[in-house]
This record gives C-alpha cells, structure tokens and sequence, in this order.
C-alpha cells in the first residue's frame, strides 16, 4: 500500500488541475463530441438540411469496399514506418553512442530532420522522386528502372513510407541515445571480460535494457504513423495512384473536405479514434507486461 | 520617451480620424484562391475599385487552393459568418448550385449597382454554364479558360512533321506523338494535364457525345454518366495503347504533366489556356493549337466547355451591402478592365465588347494562338451535349475517373473496364449526394 497523499488545501489542487482540463475539454472532448454528433446525421455541405440518420453512416462506411482497402492499407503503412523508423534510428543510435571524437555533432545532425514539417519532408521526397521532376527518379529512370510512383501503387506506397519514416528517425534517435546513455557501462564491461562478443552483449544487455524506451517509441511511432503522416501522403500521392496510398486519416480528410460527405467522414473518424484507444490499450496491458524497467 | 509617447498618441488620433472619416464605407469581403500573379490581378483591382469611389471598400482575402477556398466559405456559412463574394472553381458550380437558400443569384444581385443586367453582354458560353436550367445567371464569370493544344516545335523540326500546322484530329496527333518517339525526338510523344476535364468532360463536349443523362446535369441533378460507350472508350483505349511504350505520359490529376512538356520530355500536350504563361516564361520554341477531336463524331468539333472560376454572392448579408457588390461586379464587367484581364493573365474575357475590343488593338495578330480558347468555346452555339457538366459531386466523381484512368494506365484494366468501372462507381456516388 502506498501512502496516500493528502493536500491541506481542497481547492488548490483542482485550480492547478484546471487549465489542463480545460485544455483537453475544448481540444479533445468538444470536437471528439461534434464528430460523435455528426456521425449520427446526414447532412449537405452548407448545413442547411439535416437529417437523423441513426447508424447508417456507420453501415454504409463499414460495407464499403475502399474502407477495407484503406484499413488494409493503415496496417501496412503503419508496421512499415514504425518498424523502419525505429531500426534505423537504433542503428545510428548505437553507432553514434560508439563514436568518440565529434559525438556532439554527429548527434546534432541526425536530431535536425525532426524540425522538419511533415508536409515539407513530403514535398522533399516528391523533389527527388516525383517522375516528371525528380533528380533520383530521372535515375532511376535512365538506368532501365521503370520508375513511376505516380501510376504504380507499390512504389507509392514505398516512397510514403521511407518518408514518414525518414521524418521520425530523428525522433527515434534522441530517445536510444539517452537510452543508451543510461546504460551503466560496468555492465557491459562485466559481459566484455566473460566473453561475449558484442553482437551478444547488444542482443543480451543493451536491447532488453532498452525496452522500456523502444515500447514507449512503438505506442508514439503507431500514433504517428496513423495520424500525423497526413502532411507527408497529401503532398507527396494524395491518396494514389488509385486508392493505393489512401490511408483511414486520409479517407477521413478527403470524403469529408474534398468529397463533402460529412457524416460518413465523421463516422470514420469515430471508428478511429476507437481503434486508436483499443490500440494503446493492447499495447499497454500485453506489450508493457514484457517490458522490464530497470 | 516622450516623444515615442507623442508619437504614438498622434498615430492613434490619426487612426481614429481615419477611421471616422471612412465610417460611412461598407466593406466587402471578397474571399479568392488566387496565386503569384494572378493575385496580384486581385489586389490591383481591388485597389482600382477601392480608389475609383468611396462608398465601397472591398478587401480581397486570401484562402488556399481552389477547395481550401470552397471549404472556408462552407464552414463560414455554418458558423454565419460568409464573406459576401468568394471564388468557386468550375467544378464547386455544381455544390454552390445544390445550396440554394446559402447563396444569391448574381442575376438578382446585378441590378443592385444602378445598372440594367444584360445577359447578351456577355461570352454566351460561358453564362450558360454558370446560370439554371431557366437561364437566371448565378455567379459571376472572373477567370475562364479552355483547353488548347500546346506542341513544341523544335521537336516536330526533329521528327519531321509540319510545324506550323499542328495535327487537328486525335487520329493525327496520335501518329505525331508515335513519329516523336521513334524517331528519337523526343522520349514521350504526348501527354496532358487534367485527364478529367479535358479527357472527358470537354472531350464530350467537343465532340459533340453524352457525357451524362439530363442533359449532363443541367437539367437535373439525378444523373447517369455515358461516358462508357463509343469514343470514349476509343479514345481511353488509344491512351491507354500509347502509354504502354511510354509514347504518352501520365503526369497527375491537375496540372501537374505540364513540367513534361516544359522540360522537354513530352512534345505534344493538352492543358489550359490559362496555363500559357509558364509556357512563355520558359522560353521554349512553342505552338498553339484547337483542342483535336475525332472526324468520325457527328458535329465535331462543337464547342468546349468553359473551366476556371466564377464568383459567388452568399446570402444573409444587407442590401446596402449587396449594392456595394453589385457595383464592384459591374466595375469588373468594364471593357477596358475585362481587357487588360485578359491580356495579362491568359483567361478569357468575360463580355463580348472587351473581346471585340481585344480584337481591334491587334493584339491576336500580334500573338497568334491566343484567340484559339475564344473561337473553340464560341464556334458554334452549344448543344444539349456541350453546354457543361454539372454534377453536386464533381470533385469526388473526377477522383473516382482519376483513379480508374490510373489503374488503366499501370496497366491492370483496359479502357472499357476502367470507364465501366468510373460509371459504375460515379452513379453509386451521385446517388447517394442527391440523397438516394
């Protein structure tokens, strides 16, 4: 039993409380409630008829074959950025820990690409890799590679990844580096006297020492890839080629502000957001289980 | 410090008096989506109008692209709080048109100013596609294009062909584009901008062929596309022949095939009149011809449809508030104004005496090639085929056609099954927007 705390005064501790419930009210409840709301209705663009449509919005989103696609789609694109983005920045992070002379500002370099907006790390990546503009698609192109991300739906698919992934190396990065940093040395110096290569010492020591961080960057990293890769799929594929890169975030956008169907939109993105919280929460009840925090 | 304090006090006494003096103005909020520089055309005009009287003020506001600029005006009416003119591009005609009791018809607005409307004023191809069935003009034609045909000149030296007659039908230009790449003049013979609008829906028109039941939507918003049978299935299936040795390419769903062209990779091109301006800049030896069409389609070439933008008046604001509109619109309809539009920016003028006017100055002797969108939309009078396309889902039907044309493209349908698809597809979608 741990001991309670108690506060002498009753109302201090709401009044600290209260600007960050206010905070999570106005930005997280009352829009989560306007889209619950909408989600029941259907409704013209301007708003000037509505009618309660009960769970039809729901039915229809559901039964529709490009929901599954774009579902299909989110898995893909999620394990892929999540994966990719954390391997490689546990690679640099290790390499980087290893690296004696410069460390600052090796460091530095690989941290930058963080303040990088999503929607320009997008447009970067389309400069390179655009087929009618793209100094690297040109060649590709030039060496017999048929290249061309715009009609083919598994090379869109990939340049979306690398990007979205690129972008959160860095993110990645800073937390094994620290990671790593609080790693005590004599431990691996112990294993180095026993004999243990250091492929076996990462493998044994340094990884399940790293858990705690590498879980917390796979609930952060999923998050990421489900919603804030908007910017870097609408500037570089804007869903396509056919529906190939069209992700759920996506599909919300684009049926509820270019299509202007606002109650399926707000369906889908009710359904999100549940599959969203079941997500986390499988994450935390199963996953965290096997994390050890040292 | 004092003087900062006077200063500063004298400033406020000036805003005050300024703002005192100008109390009698009534503001109009013109919301656009207008880039570089054509919004520079926004901002000098506006100035103009603001300058030339002083009962009106209007203040241009800038909102994003063409549907960020639609859906700010959306979500502004939700929350009552519209401007009284935004910009609404060709195909949000057919959303605005579907808002009745959110928006006002121009033709009501119009007369406001003092001044008679005349709807013979103006370009009839392009009132018909901005009024109702009935003939009540809604919005207010600003920017209006219309596809040509763009061929580089060097290229056609290269490969052979004529270069100051450029091919007039699709067959020919079809056979250009193959002679382009197998000679080595260039690696892609043809591409174009903006499958959809050119691909279809002018093709329809130009062509003189349904795209759509009840008279393409205007008619009616319960439409059925056509857009599955005969030469258009023809034309898709040539497209889609060509693309599989790269003789066409495909650059994206907007404009964004135009950087083929300019970087010399494609030779021949269809894009919109408004898109000469880059053409220009890039100092290329260019050509300028009519958008081809098929000779075996009856009445062909027809006339093409008007793209671009138009400007609309939403409603719940004051009259005095719609009379400042109304004489703002009738101080854009000016000849000389029209004119210079035109001129500079590469649209279309908007009434007949500014296109007259443009004629007379010797301006398209001076520049061959920019009378071709005028004489194409104008040629002959409209048909039941030709007056436009309308639809309340526009922009979603074209996503739908973009995607199967891509999947055509890559090669996993033919053309026959992409357009059965889009039709299949397109219906389910202006079904459910009607409310069906």
């Amino acid at each position: 039993m741990s001991p309670r705390v108690t506060f002498p005064n009753k109302i201090l501790p709401y009044a600290l409380l209260l600007p960050q419930l206010v905070i999570v009210g106005i930005f997280f409840y009352w829009p989560a409630s306007q889209a619950l709301y909408q989600s029941v209705l259907r409704e013209d663009p301007f708003g000037l008829r509505s009618t309660f449509v009960g769970l039809a919005n729901f039915r229809r989103v559901l039964n529709d074959p490009n929901y599954l696609n774009a579902v299909q789609n989110t898995a893909v694109f999620s394990v892929a950025v999540a994966f990719l983005a954390m391997a490689v920045a546990l690679l640099l992070a290790v390499m980087a820990d290893k690296i004696i002379k410069g460390k600052g500002f090796y460091r530095t370099m690989l941290i930058w690409p963080y303040a990088v907006a999503p929607a320009i790390a997008g447009m970067v990546w389309l400069f390179m890799f655009n087929p009618t503009m793209g100094t690297f698609a040109f060649m590709l192109r030039s060496s017999g590679y048929a290249w061309d991300p715009l009609l083919k739906g598994d090379q869109a698919m990939l340049l979306v990844i690398v990007a979205a992934a690129w972008k959160q190396i860095s993110y990645n990065f800073l937390f094994f580096v620290a990671g790593l940093q609080a790693i005590p040395k004599t431990l691996i110096e112990a294993a180095a006297i026993d004999g243990a290569g250091e492929t076996k010492r990462f493998w044994t020591i340094v990884f399940p020492l790293l858990a705690p961080i590498t879980f917390f960057l796979l609930v952060i990293n999923t998050t990421y890839a489900f919603f804030d890769t908007f910017g870097i799929i609408h500037a570089v594929t804007g869903g396509g080629p056919g529906k190939a890169t069209e992700t759920l975030v996506y599909k919300v956008y684009h049926d509820g502000f270019v299509n202007l169907i606002l109650g399926d939109s707000a369906a889908q993105s009710v359904i999100l957001m549940v599959i969203v919280i079941a997500l986390t929460a499988i994450q935390f009840r199963y996953v965290e289980k096997k994390v050890h925090y040292g | 410090m004092k003087t900062q304090g006077f200063a500063a006090g004298l400033a406020a006494t000036i805003t005050i008096l300024s703002t005192s003096a100008a109390f009698a103005v009534t503001e109009i909020s013109w919301w656009h989506a207008m880039t570089g520089a054509n919004n520079e055309v926004v901002e000098t005009l506006s100035k103009e109008f603001n300058e030339s009287q002083s009962e009106y003020k209007v203040v241009p506001v800038f909102k994003g692209t063409y549907p960020e600029t639609l859906n700010a005006g959306i979500a502004a009416f939700r929350a009552r709080q519209s401007p009284h003119i935004i910009q609404v591009f060709d195909v949000g005609t057919g959303v605005m048109m579907a808002a009745e009791g959110a928006i006002r018809p121009v033709a009501d607005v119009l007369p406001l100013g003092g001044r008679d409307f005349n709807k013979d004023e103006y370009l009839p191809g392009i009132v018909a596609y901005y009024s109702k069935p009935d003939g009540t003009m809604l919005s207010f034609p600003y920017n209006s294009s219309s596809p040509i045909l763009y061929y580089n000149k060097d290229h056609f030296e290269k490969a052979g062909l004529d270069t100051e007659n450029p091919p007039k039908t699709w067959p020919e230009v079809f056979d250009a584009a193959r002679k382009i790449k197998e000679s080595g003049a260039a690696p892609c013979g043809l591409t174009s901008t903006w499958l959809t609008w050119i691909g279809l829906e002018n093709f329809a028109a130009w062509n003189n062929l349904q795209y759509g039941t009840n008279e393409n939507g205007l008619a009616s918003t319960d439409v059925e596309l056509k857009i599955n049978e005969g030469l258009f299935v023809t034309h898709f299936q040539n497209i889609a022949d060509l693309a599989k040795d790269d003789t066409f390419r495909y650059g994206g769903r907007t404009s964004e095939a135009k950087q083929l062209f300019l970087s010399g990779e494609c030779s021949i091109f269809t894009e919109s009149s408004g898109g000469l301006g880059d053409v220009i800049n890039s100092g290329m030896n260019y050509g300028l011809g009519q958008l081809p069409y098929y000779p075996e389609a009856e009445g062909a070439p027809q006339n093409t449809i008007p793209g671009g933008a138009s400007l609309w008046v939403f409603e719940g604001h004051t009259d005095e508030e719609y009379k400042g509109v109304a004489t703002f619109f009738n101080f854009l309809s000016q000849t000389e104004i029209q004119e210079r539009l035109h001129q500079v920016s590469g649209y279309l003028p908007v009434t007949m005496e500014a296109y007259e006017a443009t004629k007379a100055s010797g301006f398209y002797d001076e520049n061959p090639g920019r009378e071709i969108p005028i004489t194409q939309m104008m040629g002959k009078a409209p048909t039941e085929n030709s007056r436009g396309v309308r639809l309340v889902n526009l922009p979603q039907v074209r996503d739908i056609q973009n995607e199967e044309f891509e999947k055509m493209l890559a090669g996993d349908q033919d053309a026959q099954t992409a357009l059965n698809n889009a039709v299949e597809r397109s219906n389910a979608a202006i079904q459910q927007a009607i409310g069906n």
